[in-house]
């Protein structure tokens, strides 16, 4: 009875095993995703636009420019996955997972900006008569390539025999369903095959390769100036790594760095060193300190959410505290106290007084479970700002400076290097922020290696337990309001020393720097966001979680007030399809992902 | 009477727990009353008693979960301080009657968090990452797997602790209590949902522990399990201990008989009513003798188990 009802619906599908999504031979259609890759290399060289009113002047013959770019990056990763799925020599390296999943991938996010350029152009500009021939060539190229992949032949998921009995409305549910994992098997790809023993200079080579990818794709993206070339990096870089993934050459560079850590974390932060070099003048090196700071307090958070469990949503209020602690003690004028003190005991009076200040909040709330906690923690952090707004010397003692907060914070001068000048370094000038750059990547080291250490011993481990099972780790000995008082007390010096420099970055600390939810980060609400969007219990999740949910604002202006509504729309969306994070602590993928053959081994420490 | 029992394995009979007098109460309602009870060195004792009886309540009060109202435990001579890690510390470990096991770490891990008491390095040593850490980290490694080894799942170290198949998951729970190296190991209900053969494996897993000087304090409702294993038997009913002795003064008490089954009558039980209960089925002329007992019985029935229906609110 059932198998009658499914037939007919189903056949069109599955009629052969193997079948694309849509009805084009294999062989013709795998020419055409290659040809439409190539015309799009191609059309890059082409003018697309007849003015250069378009931002990014796409009008020179023979050379790229602006968005081309990021189209002749896709498609050139197109050309080389359809290449290396004809088995051409030397190139098979880049498919160990295959190659049809990734050349879907690479097809869509060529197709995706190139489109998005085209279509760019003729609303910016008002009408489809400004595009050039080469935009027309690089429009139907991509779009060749598109359906191309999509009608590379796939294995058809077999769809679950329907209950006649049902209604239409749940055939039809049962139908979309069916047709969304259809969707998702046309997309998905092999596991890698794993790295076979390559020699260890080898293995070091690809690492700095990875890194600096890494960096380049970074500065690019710090680098863009105007809104349409940034929607197209993200688009870019957002499917062109998902076709590296669907490659396997994600999988295998993961395999290569995780048998090298501690190389793979020193060049990371001699890459992100490196940054400031690139750059010609201080513009992007602001964001970059900017972005540093959010992100080190972040990491900072991650042990408190990520580790220990323990949701705090006033976090900022330790950044807060660290950086007027900081200002009192640099001699700005505004400061009630005449001090100034050399930089490192600045800084530990900024991580001092938010470690007391941690320990004096922690000591009574600690003892609540969950939500309890989080609502004491959002109070205390709206009190420190409330507090910090009031001590201005009517309403309270005049210690903040109230809403005006502490102003004109000197510059810092470390063993006479003054870190408010221009320095030449090998021919680059390395500016103000650049100087900032440098100081914050250290506090950024200091905390991965505090993340690092502390996650992977005895105490890190009962953090883990306590987040587990409260109740089963008592009774394994583990004294929870101790250890959860360190994990409290840990993240918040760690955010008071960032504090101390974010003071005199900023100039000035006001109160309204420290805000719950704001448009600007750091604020409470974007903190445990990045740490969310990035990726609970791992290091990299939340350093790109803080770059993208600083760069996404700074980036794209028009957004304005729907900003946060777009982030809450984003976070929804992340929640429902990837809750594990965009840098998934593996412990994580298999907590949420239980129908996933994932691997049941966990080798290794997780993250 | 019941050292006599516990010769054969302890004779020197040190008292590793000693409860005096334990009494728990919640509100008006006594789950555990005024329960004595004692566990000597490299013994096993077994805690049984109908549903809701109170034996879970009388091991919260041992391990700290609880605090008694009334009365004290000491382990060893000392007195149990009333916060369960500090138990745990002194020398008690526990498994839970509903597996609680760390369930996204992996099966080392867990045994690994099991040594924290016995471990002392903190957050700075974690840090600095001196000699002394490295050393003692490999040494609680080398424990753990040891532990593994020793109830059967070195092989599965690296697995996530949710995806072992439930019999191992209570061997790992085991593998994690031994891990404090307590003197006592408090078990609850550790064959809940297995089957025969598991059963017998985790008897024998029993006694490999009891082998190792460590003194085992075991609920169970498996009677088969619990008078093969045990020394002594306690029995707990509505909060009361009923009986305690060996295997064969346990089950040949009527008391215990009672508890569990519901009381027999109290003028004429056994072979009598039999004989005139067939006697009466056979003599279908003579239905008006017969129903006149039985009409009798039910209300005595009825109460016995009225009885026992409040003790089962009694646990938690």
């Amino acid at each position: 009875m059932t198998t009658q009802t499914t037939a007919p619906e189903t056949a069109g599908t599955t009629g052969t095993a193997l079948a694309g999504l849509i009805a084009i031979p294999a062989n013709t259609a795998r020419a055409l995703a290659t040809g439409g890759a190539a015309l799009t290399i191609i059309s890059t060289f082409l003018a697309w636009t007849w003015t250069s009113a378009f931002p990014g002047d796409l009008t020179v013959y023979g050379y790229p420019g602006g968005l081309q770019v990021l189209v002749l990056i896709g498609a050139i990763l197109t050309t080389l996955f359809c290449l290396a799925s004809y088995g051409v020599k030397g190139l098979g390296w880049l498919i160990p997972a295959g190659a049809d999943g990734a050349i879907k991938f690479a097809a869509l996010a060529t197709f995706a900006t190139t489109w998005y350029t085209v279509l760019a152009i003729s609303v910016d500009l008002g009408g489809a008569v400004n595009l050039e021939p080469g935009g027309y060539i690089a429009a139907l190229g991509s779009l060749t390539a598109l359906l191309g992949a999509l009608a590379l032949p796939f294995e058809h998921p077999t769809p679950d025999p329907i209950d006649p009995d049902d209604t239409s409305w749940e055939h039809n549910k049962h139908k979309a369903a069916h047709q969304w994992q259809t969707v998702k098997a046309a997309f998905s790809s092999g596991t890698a095959r794993p790295v076979g023993a390559l020699p260890s200079y080898a293995e070091i080579l690809i690492i700095v390769a990875v890194l600096a990818i890494g960096l380049t794709v970074f500065t690019y993206g710090i680098g863009t100036e105007y809104d349409e070339l940034f929607i197209g990096f993200l688009i870019t870089v957002g499917l062109g790594f998902a076709a590296l993934g669907k490659s396997g050459l994600v999988a295998q560079a993961s395999q290569i760095t995780a048998r090298h850590q501690n190389i793979t974390t020193c060049g990371a932060f001699v890459a992100a060193a490196l940054f400031p070099f690139t750059q010609t003048d201080d513009q992007y090196a602001t964001l970059g300190v900017y972005i540093l700071i959010f992100a080190t307090v972040a990491l900072g958070l991650n042990i408190v959410v990520g580790l220990a469990g323990l949701l705090d949503l006033g976090y900022v209020a330790f950044l807060g505290v660290g950086a007027y602690a900081a200002a009192m003690v640099s001699g700005s004028p505004s400061s009630p106290f005449d001090l100034h003190l050399p930089f490192w005991a600045a800084a530990l009076v900024g991580a001092g007084a938010s470690l007391v200040f941690g320990v004096l909040i922690g000591a009574p709330t600690l003892r609540l479970r969950g939500d309890y906690l989080a609502i004491v923690t959002l109070g205390f952090g709206e009190i420190f700002r409330i507090t910090a707004n009031n001590l201005d010397g009517t309403s309270g003692p005049d210690i903040t400076n109230g809403s005006n907060g502490i102003s004109s914070i000197p510059n810092l001068d470390v063993l006479g290097f003054d870190f408010g000048a221009v320095h030449d370094i090998g021919g680059f000038s390395i500016g103000r922020f650049a100087n900032y750059f440098f100081l914050m990547l250290l506090v950024t080291a200091v905390v991965v290696l505090v993340f690092r250490r502390s996650g992977d011993s005895r105490i890190g481990r009962a953090w883990v337990a306590i987040r587990e099972d409260e109740t089963a780790a008592l009774a394994m000995g583990i004294n929870g309001f101790r250890v959860k008082l360190i994990a409290f007390a840990v993240g918040a010096s760690l955010a008071g020393l960032a504090g101390t420099i974010q003071a005199h970055v900023t100039y000035t600390v006001t109160p309204e720097q420290y805000l719950f939810a704001g448009p600007i980060p750091p604020n409470s609400a974007f903190l445990l966001a990045a740490v969310v969007l990035g990726g609970m219990g791992t290091i990299s999740g939340p350093l790109i979680g803080a770059s993208l949910l600083f760069l996404i604002p700074n980036k794209l202006q028009f957004l304005g007030d729907y900003q946060l509504f777009a982030f809450g729309l984003a976070l929804i969306l992340l929640m429902r399809f990837r809750p594990e994070g965009m840098i998934p602590n593996r412990r994580r993928q298999l907590e949420f992902h239980e129908e996933a053959e994932a691997p049941t081994v966990l080798t290794k420490a997780g993250a | 009477m019941t050292t006599d029992t516990t010769t054969t394995v302890a004779p020197a009979a040190e008292r590793v727990l000693d409860a005096r007098g334990v009494t728990m109460r919640f509100g008006g309602l006594t789950a555990v009353r005024n329960v004595d009870l004692h566990v000597n060195a490299g013994e096993i004792v077994g805690l049984i008693g109908p549903n809701g009886a109170g034996k879970t309540t009388f091991f919260n009060c041992l391990t700290g979960l609880y605090i008694p109202t009334e009365g004290e435990v000491r382990y060893k001579d000392t007195v149990l301080p009333p916060k369960s890690f500090k138990v745990t510390a002194a020398g008690i470990a526990r498994t839970f009657q509903n597996i609680r096991l760390f369930a996204n770490m992996t099966v080392l891990e867990n045994v690994l968090v099991g040594r924290h008491t016995r471990t002392k390095e903190g957050f700075w040593s974690a840090i600095l990452r001196g000699p002394g850490f490295h050393k003692a980290e490999a040494a609680s490694r080398a424990r753990a797997m040891e532990l593994l080894e020793f109830v059967g799942l070195e092989k599965k170290a690296d697995h996530l602790s949710r995806n072992l198949p439930y019999g191992e998951q209570r061997k790992l729970e085991i593998a994690r209590a031994l891990a404090s190296e307590p003197g006592l190991l408090l078990l609850d209900e550790p064959t809940a949902g297995m089957n025969p053969q598991e059963t017998r494996a985790t008897e024998e897993l029993v006694f490999a522990i009891r082998d190792k000087g460590i003194a085992v304090l075991v609920i169970e409702h498996d009677m088969r399990f619990i008078f093969n294993l045990c020394d002594r038997v306690a029995v707990l009913v509505q909060g009361e201990k009923l009986v305690e002795g060996d295997s064969a003064t346990v089950q040949g008490d009527e008391r215990v008989v009672a508890a569990y089954l519901g009381e027999p009558f109290e003028d004429a039980p056994g072979n009598e009513e039999i004989a005139e209960v067939e006697a009466a089925e056979a003599n279908a002329d003579t239905p008006a003798d017969t129903e006149a007992p039985t009409d009798a019985d039910t209300p005595a029935d009825a109460e016995t188990t009225t009885d026992a229906a409040p003790g089962k609110e009694n646990d938690r």
